[in-house]
């Protein structure tokens, strides 16, 4: 089945977002959810996109799968690059076909995105015979395959069992099974461990790592978990209000946080506090989407905000000053005092 | 094990959920979601409760303050130092009311437990209006008061919990908590839906007010990093028995029991450079209503042997304070 793929150099890039912005219409306004969004994800590595809660990171993939509701909301403008086909262009039936096929999305919880009506064998079925027009059979046996292959013990009589029978564990791996099955160039997981326990999230993770290297396939990793990153991601982008903020490779990101706003997260951590130690704080919480501060977004929270942050947002440039190909990328006008927090 | 610095001691903690059948309500079976725990907390102290979804964790919490009926057990409450004990689970109702007072809880989304249409202030006035300790103009003074120590500005008192970001709530949930000034607050995953940021700001918050007021925690959570942050002594519960407890160095620097040493290598490390070693924990939890033969775990522990299918192990003291339930350790 893996005969459209067409593996290139890796360091090449899967999916590039230029300038995106996706923007909701609330009764409060416009809330701009996503808005100006640039990263890379690499052939075959993860990109961790971590931020906190209302930073835009999920409404990014829900764009990049064009699965934003609309209305409210609507992609403004901006590029979603998958290989060289701008995703944005296409029709919908052509983005219909891309979608599951040669990308695949897995969210936090997988009772909502599986049917309950229907076994878990034949919400696989349907996605195989959707995009490969194969026979009942050959897609059964497909299921059988990919059930296996994500771990779920005894597949052939699992195959036919309603997702209310399986533990949150199990559904995650179906759901896994589900996105895999047309073997995609792309794999966006939306806090996939979130709801599992510890114990549960190491083999989910484990598998998603498993999976890719076999398959050579990109993953879009969205989560919260600064633990999760570090141990999935190979490049990191760091969100904050819609926009961007730090991005580097994971080892240079967890050793050398530049933003202020990466730093302050870090220090956040009570696992490299040591006890009886305060927990450093972030001052206030995200702004709203709908009146996010003028300048620099983080401004209102940052240690080191200057006058120069409100008025000029401050562009996402390398630190060693050779343009956004590079690895590291930091949007912050004081790069000086940041790093003597 | 009674000792004058100890606030309550929980022995043999049951909660069985009776499971029903058919129209006449035919009894099948139990969910022994808790089954037999024996803890203490010490004053000032925290001590944690951890282990997977379905564990018991926050059934024994609950059982605790008989917000749900505990099916056996005791639980010794000393409302002073030195003095007598009252054993909470045999208090009549009425007379419980007294004790409620000195024992609060917050959970983890305050939305649930807040309602929508009434106001912050009148929520957290409430109990104190209700237990009849100031009322009138007072009672607002004392609501702003409980705010302003929790991190907000008194007049938000006129406000609805819609208005309120998931911080602000568990502030809001906090001071409710803290209003009639309680011995112990059994916080149930109270920090757990917050982001990191927000969330280091409720721990330092709690651990401030436990300075302040002397409070006690019985803190439940999944995340263990933030329980290695926060608590004085760790309670590992596995299937509705605790496998381990001991002081939170002894449980993460020498965790002893297989179930413990897994749950701790599962926690993923917030650095790229380092690979955590899993000690790998395969399948799920079993159900609490046909719990595993011997020891609950021995279906998924890579060292079990005969006797563990066998025989429940016993609680095997390895150093003071430090116990843990494993046949390997008893040899």
């Amino acid at each position: 089945m893996g005969s459209k793929r067409d593996k290139r150099q890796a360091s090449q890039a899967l999916l590039e977002l230029k300038g995106l912005r996706t923007h909701f219409d609330t009764d409060d306004g416009v809330a701009r959810a996503v808005d100006g969004v640039s990263y890379r994800l690499l052939e075959g590595e993860t990109l961790g996109v971590v931020g906190e809660s209302g930073c835009g990171k999920s409404v990014t993939a829900l764009s990049v799968m064009q699965l934003v509701p609309r209305p409210p909301g609507r992609i403004v403008e901006g590029q979603i690059l998958l290989r060289d086909k701008n995703l944005l262009e296409l029709s919908s039936d052509e983005m219909r076909r891309i979608r599951g096929n040669e990308i695949a999305m897995i969210f936090q919880e997988p009772m909502t995105a599986l049917n309950p009506v229907f076994t878990v064998g034949d919400q696989i079925i349907e996605t195989v015979r959707l995009h490969r027009g194969v026979s009942k059979e050959e897609a059964r046996d497909h299921a059988i395959e990919m059930l296996r292959k994500v771990g779920i013990p005894s597949p052939v009589a699992r195959v036919d069992e309603y997702p209310h029978q399986m533990s949150g564990g199990m559904r995650q791996r179906v759901m896994i099974a589900m996105a895999m099955s047309c073997g995609p160039d792309l794999l966006i997981a939306d806090e996939p461990t979130t709801a599992l326990d510890v114990t549960i999230q190491a083999q989910i993770l484990d598998l998603i790592r498993q999976l890719q290297e076999e398959e050579r396939m990109g993953v879009l990793l969205i989560t919260h978990d600064l633990g999760v990153v570090a141990e999935t991601a190979h490049h990191v982008a760091v969100m904050y209000a819609g926009k961007v903020v730090e991005y580097a490779s994971a080892e240079e990101l967890f050793a050398n946080p530049r933003h202020p706003y990466t730093i302050g997260l870090f220090r956040s951590l009570p696992d490299l506090a040591r006890k009886g130690e305060r927990l450093h704080t972030i001052p206030g919480m995200v702004p709203s989407a709908t009146r996010f501060p003028s300048g620099c977004r983080y401004r209102t929270r940052c240690p080191v905000a200057s006058e120069q942050c409100a008025s000029e947002e401050p562009p996402l440039v390398a630190l060693d000053g050779r343009g956004t190909e590079s690895e590291h990328t930091v949007a912050c006008h004081h790069l000086d005092q940041a790093a003597q927090l | 094990m009674t000792r004058p610095d100890h606030l309550i001691e929980v022995s043999g903690l049951k909660k069985h959920f009776p499971i029903q059948k058919g129209v006449f309500g035919r009894h099948v079976g139990d969910v022994k979601a808790v089954d037999g725990v024996s803890f203490h907390v010490g004053r000032r102290e925290t001590l944690s409760l951890v282990g997977e979804s379905g564990c018991g964790k926050t059934t024994a919490g609950r059982s605790l303050l008989r917000l749900i009926e505990p099916t056996a057990g005791e639980a010794h409450y000393y409302p002073e130092q030195g003095g007598a004990a009252v054993d909470l689970f045999r208090l009549p109702q009425g007379d419980l009311r007294q004790y409620r007072r000195d024992l609060q809880i917050i959970f983890q989304d305050p939305f649930g437990s807040l309602n929508p249409r009434i106001t912050v202030g009148n929520a957290i006035g409430e109990a104190l209006s209700v237990h009849r300790i100031v009322r009138g103009k007072d009672l607002s003074l004392r609501v702003g008061e409980l705010l302003e120590r929790v991190g907000l500005r008194p007049d938000v008192a006129n406000r609805y919990p819609h208005e309120f970001s998931g911080g602000q709530r568990q502030r809001v949930g906090i001071a409710r908590a803290l209003s009639l000034r309680p011995k112990l607050i059994v916080c149930d995953e109270a920090v757990s839906a917050l982001d990191v940021s927000i969330q280091a700001q409720i721990i330092n918050l709690l651990k401030d007010l436990q300075e302040e007021f002397g409070l006690s925690y019985i803190f439940i959570a999944h995340d263990l990093s933030v329980v290695r942050y926060i608590s004085d002594r760790v309670a590992v519960m596995y299937l509705g028995r605790i496998v381990e407890t001991g002081s939170t160095d002894q449980i993460f620097e020498h965790p002893a029991h297989p179930y413990t040493q897994a749950l701790l290598s599962a926690i993923p490390i917030p650095d790229p450079t380092r690979r955590a070693e899993r000690i790998p924990l395969t399948g799920d939890v079993p159900s609490p209503i046909n719990p595993p033969s011997g020891c609950h775990f021995h279906t998924r522990c890579s060292h079990a042997t005969d006797v563990c299918r066998e025989r429940y192990p016993d609680p095997v003291e390895l150093a003071p304070g430090h116990s843990a339930a494993c046949h390997l350790l008893s040899e």
